[in-house]
């Protein structure tokens, strides 16, 4: 092959070209990185994403609102229930409606759930990623506790579409409250462990610390919310800007660090675990009596706008309703937090060496078909 | 700051705005060419510091196009609407912000890929998820495709 | 304790009766090759299960357990897998490099093999230059992994094989020079030597804080030697792919597999014949009727069960730590450990001249 001008000039320069992705056994799903190395240091990184677009957003302008919350499960599938949640919310606050108490206390509740399960993914893929595969099985082993209590109430362990628009799909199962209890006594136990494995240890510290390091400033200018976020200062969390649901009932504390680097957003969502244990704990023997559906002649939007803010486990979901009065939506527009906190990632890795892009990567904790959707 | 501070505000700067549609969040409905003004000074101004632009988008609705945006300050947790209503279905164009916030760019690459609308001085406007050979814009209510059901 | 000699001894005077001196002699070293080829392959595929199964326990999990009892007949049955596989060529490779590459590396890592002393009389050579014969060869193995990557004509492989070979060349230094220490003490290079010079006690008691110094070094640059553990960045999976035998499928990649292995079992056959007393027993000072006791257990189990112990550990430290950086694995070498190592080299030269060693 000839060699072009662009050739001899990245040559002279030593730089070259290499695409991490799509398929990448640590970008966690479909994301390709065409990143410009010059030996070892990263020069820029530009993502492409797009690769798992299905088209979500026009897909709801035909589907009822019950129909499209079986979507928004699949967007940011470690967040399924929280995803629910938020067009749930939407949807009520259009119709002026409020749920049951008991309903409140019942998302919440899985709300916390499952972001202490994502938490636990990501902390095992994060280990995994920079090497200690042992944190792999640990994190998973404890996450299976948590999918066993949704597979008993809601049937199914990943995607659930259990939080709908009026209610709940179903009652709880009985054995709820004792398996929740059970499983923070068994997590309290299990929790210092990670730490005795990944955090105390000092070769990822290492790998970790001064890595990445996010500005205050610069997590406002391109919206990066969640634990990365909050790892560099900015406090975002809607659980007590905006507080829906249950949230208004506890008293939890919001974690938010200065450094800014990988470290600090580590430590940051291994704090939210703990918290997240604590809401718990207040919630769950707690759980008052009362309807489970409410009783509505058709779930229709009357005609408007309406905005509703959740905070999924990686950040803020916006939900953005417009309806002319008909049972689906005119437009749906879903504010995505992994679509925010990925573009920062050039500012971040750039300077840094291959290594501490895959670190960088796996703190910012990306599920790629919300970036997509 | 107040609905009625935050008036005052925005019609000093541009005197023929529009009240918004939204219930939820103080909204107004903005020309154009103002719409960059504005969303400069509400960043710069001390006193309502919006320095975070959680939601860019447009809706395609039968009077035209709606840009509309989402800011709220992170300091001062008080959120605003700014709306720009663009007739010209075929061309639209209005001046990006993505000067003012990061975010910006890709929400409005975002925009541009899915509705067609251009933004003027935008750095890097390409279509995101789409190819880059794609024909159309999928989320108008006029897009056809061989693929879509119609219910 | 028995004593293999008089059995090599038998063996070749048989020879020598039957055949004439040059057939003797070539029969006998056929003979010892096909006994070391044996050892080699079947001590790397029980290698390959024990850190399965090792590395599983950790894990929370069982490890194979189904081909075979306990799963035994894995490796087995990978090792056909492997066999089986397309070789693929590659398009614009250097043909005869891309395909000699694993050859030497393998050839290396045998030919270090062949000077190990497993047991009183059971050692296929015994150089009066040991320990300086096992780095040179070991070095060899570097060349290996170096043209494995140039010759695979991909950006991957060259940076893999770069960082493996910077890697590898670093730390040498500091596995020679904690080698270096216990010569000092033992006052020879031949192995033979080495081990009768700790009938009274091993080296790592006997030479106390130094040479615990020293051993601790060598094996975290042994580690780093054979690129495993923490120091595993040439080859891991979630960095930029798996590193400089990328291109490699087949029977090509089951010999660079296997020579890591093999390599982590000189390692830590190496650290029991200097530190741990190779295939002495463990008597504990003059106390007569435990270390008869300690006598009747075979040299071969003591040399196979210390060697075990040391990598046990090194596979327990492989399952446990997150990797290192190229930067800070190469600064841990230059800026750490050989300050570290030389200083301690003076500190036993000091020792073994005033004998304030036990």
């Amino acid at each position: 092959m000839e060699e072009t001008i662009m050739d001899i000039d990245l040559r002279e320069k030593e730089e070259y070209i290499i695409n991490m992705g799509p398929q990448h056994p640590s970008t966690h799903g479909v994301l390709r990185f065409e990143t410009c190395l010059q030996g070892e240091r990263v020069k820029y990184l530009i993502p492409h994403c797009g690769y798992i677009h299905r088209g979500i957003e026009k897909m709801c302008e035909h589907l009822t609102y019950p129909q499209l919350v079986h979507l928004t499960d699949r967007m940011d599938y470690l967040s399924a229930h929280i995803n629910n949640e938020a067009v749930a919310l939407c949807v009520e606050k259009a119709m002026d409606v409020e749920v049951s108490d008991r309903v409140k206390y019942i998302r919440t509740i899985f709300a916390e759930l499952t972001r202490i399960a994502s938490h636990q993914l990501w902390w095992s893929a994060f280990g995994m990623d920079l090497g200690a595969l042992t944190t792999f099985f640990y994190g998973l082993r404890d996450r299976e506790k948590i999918l066993d209590i949704f597979e008993e109430t809601t049937g199914s362990r990943l995607t659930q579409s259990y939080i709908t628009p009026g209610g709940l799909m179903a009652d709880v199962h009985p054995n709820f409250q004792k398996r929740i209890k059970e499983f923070i006594k068994d997590f309290r136990k299990k929790l210092p462990e990670y730490d005795q494995l990944l955090t105390g240890n000092i070769i990822f510290r290492e790998r970790t610390k001064g890595i990445g390091i996010m500005s205050k400033a610069d997590a406002i200018d391109y919206g990066v919310t969640g634990p990365s976020g909050r790892g560099s200062g900015f406090h975002c969390d809607i659980r007590k800007i905006a507080p829906y649901s249950a949230y208004p009932f506890v008293k939890f504390n919001e974690i938010t660090l200065v450094d800014g680097d990988t470290y600090a957003r580590y430590l940051v969502r291994m704090k939210e675990m703990w918290e997240s244990l604590n809401i718990l704990e207040q919630l769950v023997d707690n759980i008052p009596q009362g309807k489970i559906m409410l009783e509505l002649k058709a779930i229709k939007a009357p005609k408007g706008e309406y905005y509703q803010r959740v905070e999924t486990a990686r950040g803020e979901l916006g939900v953005y309703i417009v309806s002319d009065g008909a049972p689906s939506p005119a437009r749906i527009k879903f504010r995505s937090p992994n679509f925010s906190n990925l573009f920062i990632i050039n500012k971040l890795a750039a300077g840094h060496k291959i290594a501490d892009l895959v670190a960088i990567s796996g703190s910012l904790d990306l599920v790629i078909p919300d970036i997509d959707r | 700051m107040q609905t009625e501070q935050l008036t005052t505000l925005i019609t000093s700067w541009v005197p023929d705005q529009k009240p918004g549609i939204s219930k939820q969040y103080t909204e107004f409905i903005l020309p154009t060419d103002k719409v960059h003004f504005v969303a400069k000074s509400l960043k710069e101004n001390p006193e309502t510091k919006m320095d975070y632009l959680f939601c860019l988008t447009a809706v395609d609705r039968k009077d035209g196009f709606h840009v509309v945006y989402h800011l709220t300050s992170s300091e001062f947790h008080h959120s605003l609407v700014l709306r720009v209503i663009l007739t010209d279905k075929i061309n639209p164009a209005i001046p990006t912000v993505s000067d003012i916030w990061r975010a910006a760019e890709y929400y409005e690459r975002e925009v541009f890929d899915l509705f067609g609308i251009r933004f003027e001085n935008h750095p890097d406007l390409r279509r995101l998820f789409l190819d880059e050979d794609w024909v159309g814009y999928p989320l108008r209510k006029d897009y056809k495709d061989s693929f879509t059901l119609e219910r | 304790m028995y004593d293999f000699t008089s059995l090599i001894d038998s063996i070749t005077t048989s020879l020598n009766r039957n055949f004439s001196p040059f057939w003797a002699g070539t029969i006998s070293m056929m003979l010892l090759g096909i006994v070391l080829l044996l050892f080699y392959a079947v001590l790397g595929l029980y290698l390959v299960y024990a850190e399965r199964k090792i590395c599983a326990r950790m894990q929370n999990r069982m490890g194979p357990n189904r081909v075979g009892p306990m799963g035994l007949f894995q490796t087995i049955a990978d090792l056909i897998k492997l066999l089986l596989k397309e070789l693929i060529f590659i398009r614009n490779a250097d043909n005869f490099l891309f395909n000699i590459a694993p050859f030497i590396v393998i050839v290396a890592s045998i030919m270090a093999i062949g000077s190990l002393p497993f047991a009183k009389g059971l050692q296929a050579v015994d150089l009066n230059i040991g320990v300086l014969y096992i780095l040179a060869i070991s070095s060899m193995g570097v060349i290996g992994i170096l043209i494995a990557g140039w010759a695979s004509n991909s950006k991957y492989s060259v940076i893999g094989a770069m960082r493996s070979g910077a890697q590898v060349i670093s730390y040498e230094l500091s596995v020679g020079l904690a080698l270096l220490c216990i010569i000092t003490f033992a006052g020879s290079m031949q192995f033979s030597e080495i081990i009768s010079s700790q009938k009274d006690g091993w080296w790592i008691f006997k030479g106390h804080i130094p040479a615990m110094i020293a051993f601790v070094i060598y094996l975290i640059a042994g580690t780093a030697e054979t690129n495993r553990g923490p120091f595993d960045l040439a080859e891991a999976e979630s960095e930029l792919t798996a590193g400089f035998h990328t291109e490699y499928s087949g029977i090509k990649f089951a010999f660079f597999f296997l020579a890591e292995y093999m390599n982590m079992f000189i390692i830590a056959a190496i650290a029991t014949t200097m530190f741990l007393g190779g295939w002495l027993p463990f008597h504990l000072f003059q106390w007569h009727g435990f270390n008869r006791i300690m006598d009747f257990i075979p040299p071969l189990f003591w040399f196979f069960g210390k060697t075990a112990f040391v990598i046990y550990v090194m596979m327990w430290f492989k399952w446990t730590f997150p990797r290192l950086r190229i930067d800070q694995l190469l600064a841990l070498e230059w800026k750490y450990l050989l300050p570290i190592n030389l200083m301690n080299l003076v500190l036993i030269a000091f020792l073994t001249l005033m004998q304030w060693h036990f």
